[in-house]
C-alpha cells in the first residue's frame, strides 16, 4: 500500500489541488484559493490547542487551589467545611470517566441550569476537561505538601507567620517544585485527553481525522498527521515543562537533582 | 546504518510485498480452494446490516449475500463455510483489498473513488439524503435551513454535502457534528439543533426507535442520492464480480428483491420489532430494473 501525502493539498470542495497545499488559511499574498484539508487540519490543531490551554488554565487554577485546601489543618468549623468540600471535590470528578463527563456538561446541566445553553461547546468541553484534570492535579499538590518534612510548617508558624503566609512563603514554593515532573504528565495528557471534543462538535484533530478519512478514503494519511500534530504538541508541552523545571530549581533546595546534590 | 545494510532492508521488504501480491489470486479460486467465503458485516447500518449480538447478523445485504452464496454453491457444487467479519467504515475498504474479507455486505457508497480500489456488485439498494426536523417544526427545505442549527454525523458524507451547499449557494448553517447516529438524533431531539441531515434510511430508523415517532418528520427534497453496493476485491478477469452480479440480476428479476425490501424495511425487524418505515424510493426502483454499478458521480450528474 502506497502513502499519497499530494491529499493534503487537495481542494475540500473540489477535485483540485493547490500547487501552494495552502488554500485561502497561508495566501502568500497570492489571493485567496479554496481551502484545502492542509489548512482544515491546521485549523484543527488550532482548536485542540485552544481546548487544552483554557482546560489547563481552568485544571491549573482550581486544582492547585483544592490541592492546597486538602492540606490545612482541622480547627476551625470553616476549615473543615473547606476540607470536606475539596475532598468532595476530588472524588467527585475523579471518579466519573471524562466522557461521561464530557456528556453530563453537554447534555445534562444544561438542562438543570438554561443560561449553559447559550454556552459554546468549546467552553463546556473545557471546563469539563478543565474540572477532571482539576482533581488529578490537587492530588498531586496534596501530595506534594505532604512529602515536605513536618517541621518547615511548625517553624514558619513558631516564626509567627499566618497560615496563608505559611502557605505563600515556606510550603508551596517547595511543594510546587516537587510537583512539576507528574505537573508535566498532567499537561501532556490534557492535550491528549482534548480529542473527547470531538464528541461535542469541536472540530478539533480527531474530529478532523473522522471526518476526512471518509470523504477522501485517505485515513491512513490522515492519522499519519493527526497523529504528528498530537506528538509535537504533547512533546512541545513536555520541553517547555522541563524547561520550567530547569529554570526554577534551585540547587540543594530540594534534594534530588539530576547532577545529585548528596 | 550501512549502506549495504540499507539495500539488504529494501531487498528483504520489496520482496515481502512481492509475496503477498503473488498470493492474491482470484477470490473464485480462493473460496473453491478453502471451501470457506469470509462476508464483512456492519455492527450497526440501520436496516443494511447489522448485529442481533452473540456473533450474528442479518439486514437487508446480510440476507442477499446469504442467497448469494447460496447461489455460489450450486455453482461450485460444494458447501462453503461462512464466516462473518465485523468491519467499520475506516477498515473495511483495506480488509476486502487484503484479502480478509471475501464479499462485505454492509452499507458502503459505490463511488469513483473506491472503483479504483475495489468492485462492486450491481447497485441493490439507493440511498436518499434528506431532513428530519421536529413534527411541529416549519422547515420543509434545505433554504429554510440557513442560520439555523443544523445536525449530522461526524465522518459521513453528509458533512461534505452541507459545506458543499453552502459555499455554492453562499449561505450559512450553524453545523453540529454528533460523535454518532444516535448522538446526532439525540441534538435534534433535545432541541439543540434544529433539523439533522442524513441518510433516509438512518433517518427512518432513529426516528421509528424514538421514545415518540410521532415527533418527528422527514421533509425536503433529496438532497443526495447515493448508491449502496455490496463490495468485493478487484479480480482479472472479474469472474466473482459475474457470479455475484448474476444472482442479484435473478433476485431482482423474480422479485425476490421487492419482498425482501418490505421485509426489512417495512415490516417490524427483530430483534425489538420495530419498523423502519422508509418506502420504496424510485432511486431505488429504477436500479432494480436497469442493473448496473455506477458509482455516485453519475448520478449527480442525472
Amino acid at each position: 500500500m502506497s502513502l499519497d501525502f499530494q491529499i493534503f493539498c487537495k481542494s475540500t470542495f473540489e477535485d483540485t489541488y493547490s500547487p501552494r497545499c495552502f488554500g485561502e488559511f497561508f495566501q502568500f499574498g497570492q489571493g485567496a484559493g479554496d481551502p484545502t484539508y492542509l489548512d482544515w487540519l491546521i485549523t484543527a490543531w488550532g482548536w485542540t490547542i485552544a481546548v487544552s490551554t483554557l482546560a489547563l488554565l481552568i485544571a491549573l487554577v482550581i486544582g492547585i487551589a483544592i490541592g492546597t485546601l486538602r492540606t490545612i489543618s482541622n480547627e476551625t468549623v470553616l476549615s473543615k467545611v473547606l476540607i470536606f468540600f475539596s475532598n468532595a471535590w476530588v472524588e467527585l470528578f475523579r471518579n466519573i470517566p471524562v466522557l461521561v463527563q464530557v456528556f453530563l456538561w453537554y447534555h445534562v446541566i444544561p438542562m438543570l441550569i438554561p443560561a449553559l445553553k447559550n454556552f459554546p461547546s468549546f467552553l463546556l468541553v473545557s471546563i469539563a476537561l478543565g474540572f477532571f484534570t482539576s482533581a488529578r492535579i490537587a492530588e498531586q499538590m496534596k501530595a506534594g505538601i505532604f512529602s515536605l518534612p513536618k517541621g518547615q510548617r511548625m517553624a514558619a508558624q513558631s516564626l509567627g507567620m499566618t497560615k496563608v503566609q505559611t502557605y505563600r512563603y515556606v510550603l508551596l514554593p517547595m511543594a510546587m517544585r516537587i510537583v512539576i515532573p507528574p505537573l508535566t504528565s498532567e499537561c501532556m495528557n490534557i492535550v491528549k485527553n482534548s480529542a473527547v471534543a470531538f464528541a461535542v462538535s469541536v472540530s478539533e484533530l480527531t474530529l478532523f481525522a473522522m471526518q476526512t478519512q471518509e470523504e477522501t478514503s485517505k485515513g491512513i494519511e490522515m492519522y499519519l498527521g493527526v497523529t504528528a500534530l498530537y506528538i509535537v504538541t504533547a512533546f512541545t508541552v513536555n520541553r517547555v515543562m522541563a524547561l520550567i523545571e530547569r529554570k526554577t530549581r534551585i540547587p540543594g533546595f530540594i534534594a534530588p537533582s539530576s547532577q545529585g546534590s548528596h | 546504518m550501512k549502506p549495504s545494510k540499507l539495500v539488504q532492508v529494501i531487498l528483504f521488504s520489496t520482496s515481502l510485498v512481492g509475496i503477498v501480491c503473488a498470493t492474491q489470486a482470484g477470490t473464485l479460486e480462493k473460496i473453491t480452494e478453502t471451501k470457506s467465503i469470509t462476508m464483512g458485516v456492519r455492527d450497526s447500518s440501520g436496516a443494511l446490516s447489522y448485529t442481533l449480538g452473540d456473533g450474528k447478523y442479518t439486514g437487508f445485504h446480510v440476507e442477499i449475500c446469504k442467497r448469494v452464496i447460496a447461489d455460489l454453491e450450486k455453482k461450485l457444487k460444494t458447501s462453503l463455510k461462512v464466516e462473518y467479519q465485523p468491519v467499520t467504515s475506516q477498515n473495511r475498504i483495506p480488509l476486502v483489498q487484503n484479502g480478509t474479507v471475501d464479499l462485505e455486505c454492509g452499507s458502503t457508497t459505490n463511488n469513483a473513488t473506491r472503483q479504483k480500489d475495489v468492485s462492486f456488485a450491481v447497485t441493490t439498494y439507493v440511498e436518499e439524503v434528506r431532513i428530519a426536523v421536529k413534527a411541529d417544526s416549519n422547515i420543509t427545505s434545505i433554504a429554510q435551513l440557513v442560520n439555523k442549527k443544523v445536525a449530522t454525523t461526524t465522518g459521513t458524507t453528509s458533512v461534505q454535502l452541507l459545506r458543499k451547499h453552502e459555499r455554492a449557494n453562499g449561505v450559512n448553517f450553524e453545523e453540529i457534528f454528533g460523535k454518532d447516529h444516535a448522538d446526532s438524533f439525540l441534538l435534534l431531539e433535545s432541541g439543540r439543533a434544529d433539523a439533522f441531515v442524513m441518510d433516509g434510511s438512518i433517518l427512518a430508523g432513529n426516528i421509528a426507535n424514538a421514545k415518540n415517532p410521532k415527533d418527528f418528520k422527514i421533509v425536503g427534497e433529496v438532497l443526495s442520492v447515493e448508491p449502496i453496493a455490496i463490495m468485493m476485491r478487484k479480480d482479472y478477469p472479474a469472474t466473482f464480480k459475474t457470479e455475484v452480479d448474476n444472482s442479484i440480476k435473478a433476485m431482482m428479476k423474480d422479485g425476490t428483491i421487492a419482498k425482501m425490501y418490505k421485509q426489512w424495511f417495512q415490516d417490524p425487524i427483530p430483534p425489538k420489532g420495530n419498523r423502519v418505515g422508509l418506502d420504496l424510493s424510485d432511486n431505488t426502483k429504477n436500479a432494480w430494473a436497469n442493473p448496473n454499478d455506477k458509482p455516485a458521480e453519475d448520478y449527480i450528474k442525472k
